[in-house]
């Protein structure tokens, strides 16, 4: 295991998951498609499970990849609600631009 | 059997009253008369029970119902304590009360709420009975505060006038002065023997052999002010004459036979205290004599036929607690009596005068009453002599008695109070001659409409004016019942019933030639001269200054009732307004702090994300910068 991390350094899989993270919160700010930010948020929680993983080798403790684990569990059942959600909004408003979304205002 | 009887003595007025508050407006008005009267007359016929077994128990009948209240040593009881002195006060506040009831049924038969007026005697007369039963002085202070109450009702009877009103709540606040005493003499009494009830501590107070006399005196004065208060001693009694407002009977009942008199009830029930605080005691001779006499000299003048009453009033008041201040208890109790039978029927004879006048009460439009309402002025005649201290009728005897003790105790008192009953004597006769004799000076309507009234308000007349007139008889100079009958009731030796000496027989001369000067000025004023006092604009110098009552009112209003309210007026506009403005004020704040807040959450998703990422960079980077 240890060899992957010396052929490749950490620095690059923080360098990688930053980057991945970054395309996510652009992604969250910039697209109006609820589905588009809905990925986007999915790509950043990923970019945080390849941190976990990569520390989790270089720390030689299998925890952080169990962790992972649960974070994937807890997003699969996470989409599951959003996308219902999102359906359901679609039915309601004919789109799911989030611009829409503005039941919520104060 | 005691126990049942007694609940009985002091529930059947409850019931009645609770009879008239709900069943009242439903029934006529001649049923809830009866019924208010007939629970009167119960209590009535239990006390004469009561009276007769009396002598049976000569350390009193002690009737314990519960236990009130326990704070730590000081355990309250609820209970009645019937002796000679609740039973006689019994008598003449059931005995007189069911009479004023009679009268009040044909006095109040015109009144739309005539339910109501009985439910409010009624419960005067259940209060009354709390008060001169009481095992203790908490049990006291319930009735003593519920005559308050009804007193306050029954002034303001007819509330639709605002004058009225007003003299209720002068009423009402000036008694919460006296009881503010009241209680704190209690208080007082309690921290010091740790209970409250009568017997205990009279033997608690006579069996000490170390006392705190400083602050049994402070306790005896305390209490002082208390009966100050609710017996209209000066200064606290300008509310009487003001309390006139309320019906005839009222003023009867209330204002002259009873509830004015619980002062003299309680500081007689504590004597053992006060005869330890002759301090005190000076205190209470001086202001009884000095409200005697002031009081008599603003009766001098007045025309208003109830005002003069009232006056008289609180100049008895005065006399009975000279003798109490003299330590002559039972001569202050043997007036109370007197006073509350010729009182009594000079109030309803009043009434029944008013009554056919419909609603008159300024003497200067009566006159010439005595041919067409002839039961009235006899009653009101004998009730006048009594006042006035005339022989045989009752009142000569216990004023008489008063006048004895204040002379061998002090003779500048004595004088006092001689003067002050001489001027009884004059402005009672000054009333009885404009009122009954002359011509009519009414209008021609009032004229064709004077009438006797009917029997129901003759009737008590006629008793209450046998009572002023025989009443003298329980405590005959010599050979007193009276005082016997009270003798266990006293810490001290009672004083041995006057042996009539020579001192005696001249003072008594001395008295009773000083009424007839007074009845003799008032005959050559208003019957040989055939006066009649003038209008209120042609009244000048002292005389002015009488018939305005010495402008008490107008000082009370300027030194107290203005400031105070000055004072409310800065606290309402000032601290009151600052105040609300500090709460009010932050209550904005928060509010403008939210409303601007409110703009952020515009519903835009985008910016909601836009701002999470901001907030998270902020934490990352403080992170960091913070290592």
């Amino acid at each position: 295991m240890n060899n992957i991390l010396t052929q490749i350094g950490i620095e690059n899989y923080i360098f990688l998951s930053v980057v991945l993270f970054c395309i996510g919160i652009f992604g969250v700010l910039y697209r109006r498609n609820a589905i588009i930010v809905f990925m986007s948020i999915e790509i950043m929680l990923n970019a945080v499970n390849l941190l976990f993983v990569a520390f989790s080798t270089y720390h030689q403790d299998a925890q952080g990849q169990v962790f992972v684990f649960f974070s994937m569990a807890v997003a699969a059942a996470e989409v599951a609600v959003g996308l219902a959600i999102l359906v359901s909004i679609f039915r309601n408003l004919g789109s799911i631009s989030i611009d829409n979304l503005k039941n919520l205002k104060g | 059997m005691n126990t049942n009887l007694a609940l009985l003595l002091i529930l059947s007025p409850f019931i009645g009253f609770l009879f008239n508050v709900f069943l009242g407006a439903k029934v006529s008005k001649n049923v809830s008369g009866i019924v208010g009267t007939l629970s009167v007359v119960v209590s009535f016929v239990v006390t004469c029970f009561f009276f007769g077994t009396i002598s049976s128990h000569p350390e009193g009948i002690q009737i314990s119902l519960f236990d009130w209240m326990q704070i730590s040593n000081l355990n309250v009881n609820f209970g009645f304590l019937l002796d000679q002195l609740s039973i006689l006060w019994l008598l003449v506040v059931t005995g007189i009360g069911s009479l004023i009831h009679i009268y009040s049924i044909s006095y109040m038969h015109d009144d739309e709420k005539m339910h109501s007026f009985f439910a409010y005697l009624n419960l005067f007369i259940f209060f009354m009975i709390t008060l001169v039963m009481g095992s203790n002085l908490l049990v006291m202070f319930i009735g003593w505060e519920g005559v308050g109450l009804c007193s306050y009702l029954l002034i303001g009877f007819w509330y639709k006038n605002q004058e009225y009103n007003d003299a209720a709540k002068k009423a009402f606040i000036m008694n919460r002065i006296g009881d503010l005493g009241l209680l704190i003499g209690i208080f007082i009494l309690g921290a010091l023997f740790s209970t409250l009830d009568f017997v205990t501590l009279k033997s608690a107070i006579v069996g000490a052999t170390k006392l705190d006399i400083f602050w049994m005196s402070v306790a005896a004065f305390a209490l002082f002010i208390g009966a100050c208060g609710k017996s209209a001693q000066i200064p606290l009694y300008t509310w009487l004459p003001d309390a006139m407002a309320g019906p005839t009977p009222v003023s009867a009942l209330i204002h002259a036979a009873t509830m004015v008199t619980a002062g003299i009830f309680m500081i007689t029930r504590m004597n053992f205290l006060f005869d330890l605080a002759p301090e005190v005691q000076n205190i209470i001779a001086i202001v009884g004599a000095v409200t005697a006499l002031v009081a008599a000299t603003i009766g001098l003048l007045q025309n208003d036929i109830k005002k003069v009453l009232a006056y008289s009033t609180v100049s008895q008041l005065g006399l009975m607690f000279l003798a109490l201040g003299l330590g002559a208890y039972e001569v202050a109790v043997f007036h109370v009596i007197t006073h509350a039978f010729f009182k009594a029927c000079l109030f309803l004879g009043s009434g029944s005068v008013i009554h056919a006048l419909h609603g008159e009460q300024d003497m200067r439009k009566m006159g010439g009453l005595k041919k067409i309402m002839s039961v009235t002025y006899v009653t009101f005649l004998l009730s006048s002599l009594a006042i006035s201290g005339i022989p045989p009728f009752s009142g000569f005897f216990s004023k008489d008695e008063i006048l004895l003790v204040a002379f061998e105790h002090n003779t500048a008192l004595w004088a006092i109070a001689s003067l002050a009953s001489v001027m009884t004597a004059f402005y009672m006769f000054r009333l009885l001659y404009l009122t009954f004799f002359g011509e009519f000076r009414g209008t021609e309507e009032q004229k064709h409409h004077l009438h006797e009234s009917p029997a129901l308000i003759t009737f008590p007349l006629i008793v209450l004016a046998v009572l002023a007139t025989v009443g003298g008889l329980i405590s005959l100079p010599g050979n007193s019942w009276l005082n016997e009958y009270l003798s266990p009731l006293f810490a001290k030796e009672v004083h041995e019933a006057h042996a009539l000496g020579t001192l005696e027989y001249i003072l008594m001369t001395v008295a009773v030639i000083g009424g007839l000067i007074g009845i003799g000025i008032a005959y050559n004023k208003y019957i040989k001269q055939k006066e009649v006092p003038g209008a209120d604009e042609t009244i000048t110098g002292f005389s002015k200054v009488l018939y305005n009552k010495y402008y008490v009112d107008e000082i009370y209003d300027s030194v107290f009732v203005k400031p105070i309210n000055g004072l409310s007026r800065f606290f309402r506009d000032t601290v009151e307004t600052s105040l609300s403005a500090l709460v009010f004020g932050l209550g904005k704040i928060t509010y403008e702090i939210s409303y601007q807040g409110k703009k952020v959450q515009n519903g835009s998703v985008g910016l909601y994300l836009f701002a999470f990422v901001l907030g998270l960079c902020a934490i990352v980077s403080f992170i960091f910068l913070a290592q």
